[in-house]
């Protein structure tokens, strides 16, 4: 019988798919979100002190791949990588079996903003409370509601857009 | 009277983290506003749709890399254990071993502690250690505990058949009152682990984790660690390792223990 330290990598370990989903979702190509998921867990591993014991893992390393990311933004350097056949490639569900609406939700994601994203993203993919998305972003709540009341107002506009234009044919 | 609904109720609703007074409230709001019902339900096929995108990112393995920025020291640790296990093993080959495969199969599984060397002890607690992590992830997570729940407990087996290359199927433990709410995959040290959620009837959750990668750690009778709060029992049979955690006492979990093992070594 013993009791064991919690080590912080393990419990970063447990992180890394849902950083994934994240960022893939965040930056839309897999070998950059990739990149940005690298460089916040090495950036987590060396900074794993500040972990204290019963904080959140999660939300920890959501707050630094939110830095990470707006110091890439800032860089302007979109990490980019040639596709070749040793590419794997993305394994997003099958697009032959996905609805239309989810096709266009890939596409109408990349037409909001970034921050707009980031916050529909956390709350709609994540599950995260608006609270956490708050103390993650470093933004108040009053700011996280409205962001994302355009966000998910701008991507129903964006979808709905599309099916007026078809049926505008048939109706008139 | 009730308070007016306010955009950002309409959000909480779509997001399922109004009290529950609140959202039949919201919900008789919509009723009587089509145009905002479906507003509402626009978002909420937003989020859905999210879900179908992304969620197989979930399922991907960890890239070796992202693995490595996590564990650098253990994985040095872990190498230099098992070559000292390996070792050792050699030098004691032909003797009687610890003799743990057979009290393993005998009546008093749960009261079996005994006396390992100190890395095999270090060997089998990764598996107890990695569960606990897991169990203290997942199981406070309200609205997502797992990535498929019991309802589809066919797709379940399935998907987790496949991707750990081997049959994987939830215990029912039902008669303990324990009811399976789902399961998710995983990141092991190596590939994928399974993880199986269970509830009874006052929200006590319990998980059990299976992972395929023991093949070169030996068979153990039941074990018994305690990390923070949650109690862990483990033990390795073959390939497989299990542990059970749960923040339950001891004898709760040892008796919940047994009779995972009892399904899992009977007739499927």
């Amino acid at each position: 019988m013993s009791v064991l330290p919690l080590l912080p990598g393990a419990e970063l370990l447990a992180c890394v798919p849902r950083l994934r989903r994240y960022a893939r979702a965040l930056v839309g190509e897999r070998a950059a979100a990739d990149d940005l998921v690298q460089d916040t867990l090495e950036r987590g591993w060396a900074q794993r002190a500040a972990l204290q014991p019963g904080t959140d893992a999660r939300a920890w390393l959501f707050a630094i791949m939110h830095n990470m990311r707006i110091d890439q933004i800032r860089r302007g350097a979109l990490v980019t990588e040639p596709l070749d056949d040793d590419t794997p490639m993305p394994a997003l569900a099958d697009r032959s079996t996905v609805g239309i609406q989810v096709r266009e939700m890939d596409a109408a994601l990349r037409l909001l903003s970034e921050e707009q994203r980031a916050i529909l993203l956390m709350v709609g993919l994540e599950d995260m409370r608006y609270e956490e998305v708050a103390s993650t972003l470093g933004i108040p709540v009053g700011t996280v509601m409205s962001r994302l009341a355009r966000a998910r107002e701008k991507l129903r506009s964006l979808m709905d857009g599309g099916a007026r234009v078809n049926s505008l044919k048939v109706v008139k | 009277m009730n308070l007016p609904v306010t955009e950002a109720d309409l959000h909480a609703y779509v997001d399922g983290v109004l009290p529950a007074a609140r959202a039949a409230e919201v919900a008789a709001y919509l009723a009587e506003r089509p145009e905002e019902a479906a507003r509402v339900r626009a978002y909420a096929a937003q989020n859905d749709a999210m879900h179908r995108l992304f969620d197989p990112v979930l399922g991907e393995p960890v890239p070796a890399p992202m693995a490595a920025a996590t564990t650098p020291q253990r994985n040095r640790h872990w190498q230099w254990q098992a070559l000292a296990a390996g070792l050792a093993i050699a030098l004691v080959s032909g003797g009687a071993g610890w003799g743990l495969r057979g009290a393993a199969t005998g009546q008093s599984l749960a009261r079996m502690e005994q006396q390992a060397p100190a890395y095999q002890q270090a060997a089998w607690s990764g598996l107890a250690h990695q569960a606990a992590i897991a169990h203290a992830v997942y199981s406070p997570d309200v609205r997502r505990p797992v990535e498929i729940r019991a309802d589809q407990e066919d797709q379940l087996v399935t998907w987790l058949s496949k991707r750990m290359g081997s049959k994987i199927r939830p215990p029912h433990l039902g008669k303990l009152g324990y009811e399976l709410i789902g399961g998710r995959l995983l990141p092991g040290a190596s590939g994928p682990v399974a993880q199986f959620m269970y509830h009874d009837g006052a929200g006590q959750r319990l998980t059990l984790y299976v992972s395929t990668e023991q093949a070169r750690n030996k068979d153990t009778g039941f074990r018994f660690a305690k990390e923070g709060d949650v109690n862990v029992f483990y033990w390795i049979d073959g390939k497989f390792g299990y542990a059970l955690s749960a923040a339950v006492d001891k004898g709760e979990l040892a008796r919940v223990a047994s009779a995972v093992y009892e399904q899992l070594e009977g007739p499927v």
